[in-house]
């Protein structure tokens, strides 16, 4: 039978600020184990938390960028559970009055435009790090996370398909990444998800047993991981099985979802207002001061990069899912590229060095004027468009701009018509063979001769004048 | 009238890591029970027209600047639990499967 999938996504992303949500401590990624913790962050008696300023107003920002309406006052909750790695057995959070509601995000998939409703947006702290290794018995634990601010942004049950859940997450990363608030490292575990899927028959208005999937380590893990779920589920309704409200593991290496045991039994976190923290009366003058510090949002761009340049709605999608892409493509623009090579160079030769060595555009260290350099080297006739290819490899590898590197290692391509006659002279004398089923009619060999002619001159003749020059030549031959 | 139940307690005790077996979960249960009752009083009082009180303190919008101060040494913060393997603070294996 065939089902329709509901999806829903809770995405966990750590504000970068430089401290913690309500401590001093510093809230820096990578430090040496338990040496970012004082008395507040580690709970011990008799300390007042206080909150941050910085992430009332990040978490104000964000609510603005995706639509939500902000609080007029908003409070801290206790959620309350015993953990190893929550030092306080009660993790301050927002219940029922969160920072933000009813927000949307646009997306495109299967290249139809979609709204996704967001329900709520609240602010609260992480918990600390648990490290399994090296032990059978014992599990290690690394406090510097704890009490680390955190945004949990929570999608309403929109989204019909993995490749939905996807392009959510894109556009969602996307424009975090422009408001400059996380660093949006789902490997360091800055930007996190977890994903609820039910199945219910076409058209149905209630919505079926929901599961929830935990674990997931990347945007192509929640993809596959609901692929996966949507598929068992399915077959387990065929069957007449009921599906189970529970919490499952995603397992990344055996490609599927496990139940969760020790999430057995329902959750009780008897909530109640934090009473070390009094409400926030969220000042109608301050949104609209954050509102003012909203930066170009990529659907902004999107539209912006089809007007002023002719892209298409594709290469415009390309070139916003990452700030930093955008950045190297503008930035070029001002040094002299026109729009449509440094769109290609960028989504084609540059996307698939990154991808192929696993890096962010944000770690490369290409300048733009590089890319508009390269461009133009290929466009004066300097180099050929084969010889480019190399050179940005090289550029990016040795970290130069490919003018210098041009004038270095002797690249540049020989237009010099004089130089390339003793190059054509010494092809055809050497592959007489060639020649002559050339001039029997045989076109194939002339691609013999022009490989042997680059292959001679070091790939740096300039093509389209060697091509010519061979064929003058080889008109002159006597048959 | 008993307003808790033995079983309540005894899921309450669970939630708090509390080990209650017995004539405790027999003397809990009473006790708790009066207390209610006691607290039970505040609903005769009508509150028709008065807003959800979360704080009673006159006080809104405490907040800092993001600005660091200093942690704790890492060896003083281990020391605090119960058992360690520097630089960690170690606990029994806990895995989520």
């Amino acid at each position: 039978m065939s089902y329709e999938p509901v999806i829903g996504l809770e995405v966990h992303l750590q504000l970068s600020t430089s401290t913690k949500l309500f401590c001093g401590c510093l809230a820096k990624y990578g430090a040496a184990p338990n040496s970012q913790t004082c008395p507040v962050c580690l709970g011990l008696p008799g300390v007042l938390p206080v909150l941050n300023e910085r992430v009332m107003e990040w978490g104000i920002r964000v609510a603005l960028a995706v639509d939500c309406q902000i609080a007029q006052t908003m409070k801290f909750d206790r959620k309350q559970y015993f953990y190893p790695d929550l030092p306080k057995n009660y993790q301050i959070s927002q219940y029922d009055r969160p920072l933000a509601q009813r927000g949307h995000l646009d997306i495109v998939a299967d290249h139809a435009p979609k709204r996704i409703g967001i329900t709520r947006i609240h602010l609260e702290e992480d918990a600390g790090k648990l490290l399994h290794e090296a032990s059978q018995t014992e599990s290690y634990v690394d406090f510097n996370r704890t009490g680390v601010p955190l945004l949990e942004i929570v999608s309403e049950p929109d989204l019909r398909s993995p490749e939905e859940a996807y392009q959510y997450l894109i556009e969602l990363k996307a424009i975090i990444e422009y408001l400059a608030v996380s660093t949006c490292n789902m490997e360091e575990g800055s930007l996190r998800c977890d994903t609820n899927v039910s199945l219910r028959r076409p058209g149905a208005s209630q919505f079926g047993a929901k599961v929830e999937v935990k674990n997931l380590n990347s945007f192509k893990a929640v993809k596959q991981a609901l692929a996966y779920e949507i598929q068992r589920q399915a077959v387990a309704l065929d069957q007449g099985q009921r599906i189970r409200q529970e919490t499952r593991l995603w397992d990344a290496r055996a490609l599927r979802t496990e139940p969760m045991r020790s999430k057995e039994g329902a959750a009780d976190y008897r909530y109640f207002p934090e009473p070390d923290l009094v409400p926030f009366v969220i000042d109608r003058a301050l949104i609209a001061r954050m509102k003012a510090t909203l930066p170009e949002l990529p659907a902004e761009r999107r539209r912006r990069y089809q007007d002023a340049y002719q892209l298409s709605a594709y290469d415009a999608q390309v070139l916003t899912q990452h700030a930093a892409l955008g950045e190297l493509f503008e930035g070029a623009l001002r040094c002299g590229a026109p729009p449509k090579p440094a769109a290609n160079w960028i989504m084609g030769d540059y996307l698939a060095h990154l991808n192929a060595k696993n890096r962010e555009p944000e770690s490369e260290k290409l300048r733009p004027e590089w890319l508009a350099h390269l461009i133009q080297l290929v466009d004066d006739g300097t180099i050929s468009g084969k010889m480019a290819k190399d050179l940005f490899v090289q550029t990016l590898e040795r970290g130069e701009d490919p003018r210098r590197l041009v004038e270095e290692g002797g690249l540049k391509q020989i237009v010099d018509a004089a130089a390339l006659e003793p190059i054509a002279d010494e092809v055809l004398r050497k592959n007489q063979r060639s020649v002559e089923d050339y001039l029997k009619g045989k076109t194939t060999a002339f691609t013999h001769l022009m490989g042997q002619a680059m292959k001679l001159s070091k790939g740096k003749a300039n093509p389209q004048q060697m091509a010519a020059l061979l064929k003058r030549k080889l008109e002159q031959v006597p048959s | 009238m008993a307003l808790v139940t033995p079983e309540v307690i005894a899921q309450v005790a669970r939630l708090a890591r509390l080990r209650l077996e017995g004539p405790d979960l027999t003397r809990f249960t009473e006790q708790l029970s009066e207390i209610l009752q006691y607290v039970q009083r505040l609903q005769a009082v009508d509150t028709e027209r008065v807003e959800p009180t979360t704080h009673v303190l006159p006080l809104s919008n405490v907040l800092r600047k993001d600005e660091p101060r200093p942690s704790l040494p890492s060896d003083t913060v281990i020391a605090l639990a119960p058992a360690q393997r520097p630089p960690f603070v170690a606990v029994p294996k806990v895995i989520e499967t």
